[in-house]
């Protein structure tokens, strides 16, 4: 008699086993039809098999990820520019981008972000391309062209009128955001049209070659950092991809969905979203590097690198600075880099080194307390004249 | 800013503070104790926002795609 699916799941659901295994279990059971006794027999076995699986513990699971990344690793282009096939925008990969990844750096040497759009605006491209104009920084050099005329000690302006409407912008906004930023002379042409006039308040030839240079650098619409923001239309809604990466400043605006924008800046992702968003974007970010390269390196060994990047609640690169700096042995930290300086300033502490880990007891060529060094075998010898 | 709940994210997995009954479980199946655990800074996005003051325990549920959900705890610290 098959059971019913009500039985199969009682039995399955409190078996300390992860959910995908569970879930897929009860699926199999109920598809396949089986009785009581398959069942626990099924069962058995899938417990049987699940801990033979398992890692053990004191497993060096360490030394495993760092070989199972590693291996692949030396397999990837050094390369360091690919168009990633997103929206013509430069992205790092390769090995490049893996280092970066592993050394927790500040900022990515090519930041990008992926703006999802809320309802409303996802589905119109007219709506879109408003969004894109409010975060991609505009610089005077886009609305128009600027002229040193240096007969009457002035920069004069000629914005273009089609850009202006297109971009939502005011002859008016930009002599005030000009005037703000710089603290100089800002006038609206009284004979041409769209033509601003801008004197330094010294007329010095100095000052009017650096104001040529500085107004140049002033943002007058959008997001500082942002150099360009591509839309792109994927499945069915519009997306917007943006060179450079300003995070905080873009989940400000009306229209972006807050809940699935997405940055490749970790450091950013951290101060934005928390730790668990950082070792999940660590993880994503390494899976996605390695991935594009055709390599298949286990997730398991990312996601290990990732929690020991991110266990002390701030993201920490594997390295001097990080990971390998902090280890409480001096034998294990003069062993990664920077070794004199370990050894003379534990000299000059009177620091003490217990052995008890992988590193220390190699350097010092002792067994290490693992695998086979970590049996000792005990046997009674027999005494002579009895019989074993 | 608008007023989103950014436990609703995408790459955030739920967060809840752990009573203390709970940590006791946790703590005697590890057999560790608190100090032990991995931590989470009380300066962070997350532990404002469910309120989780220092010392408490935060159980974290996270989407794994090797395990389906992995429970993971952080104990918040300055």
């Amino acid at each position: 008699m098959t059971l019913s699916e009500a039985t199969i799941n009682s039995m399955v659901d409190d078996l300390p086993l992860p959910q995908n295994m569970v879930n897929t279990l009860k699926e199999d059971a109920i598809k396949a039809g089986v009785t009581k006794k398959e069942l626990e027999e099924i069962i058995q076995q899938v417990m049987d098999n699940y801990g033979y699986a398992c890692v053990e513990p004191c497993e060096a699971v360490g030394v495993v990820s760092a070989q199972s990344i590693g291996e692949p690793g030396t397999q990837m282009t050094m390369r360091t520019f690919h168009y990633a096939g997103v929206a013509e925008i430069n992205v790092t990969l390769g090995l490049p981008r893996l280092i970066e990844i592993v050394d927790a750096r500040k900022t990515p040497s090519t930041p990008m972000m992926t703006v999802a759009l809320e309802e409303g605006y996802s589905d119109s491209r007219d709506e879109a391309r408003k969004l894109a104009w409010q975060i991609e920084a505009t610089h005077i050099g886009h609305l128009g062209d600027v002229t040193t005329d240096l007969a009457q000690m002035q920069l004069v302006v000629d914005l273009h009128e089609k850009t202006l409407t297109q971009r939502d912008i005011s002859v008016d906004g930009i002599a005030g955001i000009i005037r703000d930023k710089l603290n100089v002379l800002v006038k609206i042409s009284e004979e041409v049209d769209y033509q601003i006039i801008i004197q330094p308040n010294q007329p010095s030839y100095r000052e009017l070659l650096q104001l040529a240079k500085n107004i140049h650098n002033v943002t007058l619409k959008g997001i500082e950092g942002i150099k360009r923001v591509v839309i792109r239309k994927d499945s069915d809604e519009y997306t917007l991809y943006t060179e450079g990466s300003e995070l905080n400043e873009v989940l400000k605006i009306d229209g972006v969905d807050v809940t699935r924008t997405y940055t490749n800046n970790i450091a950013e992702i951290y101060e934005v979203f928390g730790i668990e968003a950082a070792r999940n974007a660590l993880v994503k970010e390494a899976m996605d590097t390695l991935s594009e390269q055709g390599l298949n390196v286990d997730i398991r060994h990312i996601m290990l690198v990732a929690d020991i990047m991110t266990c002390d609640g701030e993201v920490k690169q594997i390295g001097r600075h990080g990971i390998s700096g902090e280890k409480a042995s001096v034998f294990a930290r003069a062993a990664f880099e920077v070794t004199v300086n370990h050894l003379l300033d534990a000299g000059i502490r009177g620091d003490v080194d217990e052995l008890n880990g992988v590193t220390e007891n190699i350097i010092i060529g002792q067994p290490i307390k693992l695998g086979t060094g970590d049996v000792h075998l005990v046997a009674t010898k027999p005494v002579k004249g009895e019989s074993v | 800013m608008r007023n989103i709940s950014l436990l609703d994210h995408e790459l955030i997995p739920k967060h809840e503070i752990l009573a203390t009954d709970e940590l006791q479980t946790v703590l005697n199946h590890y057999q560790i104790d608190k100090e032990q655990l991995p931590k989470i800074k009380s300066s962070d996005p997350i532990i404002q926002e469910i309120g989780a003051l220092e010392g408490d325990v935060v159980k974290i549920i996270r989407k794994s795609q090797t395990a389906g959900e992995g429970l993971y705890y952080r104990l918040v610290i300055k």
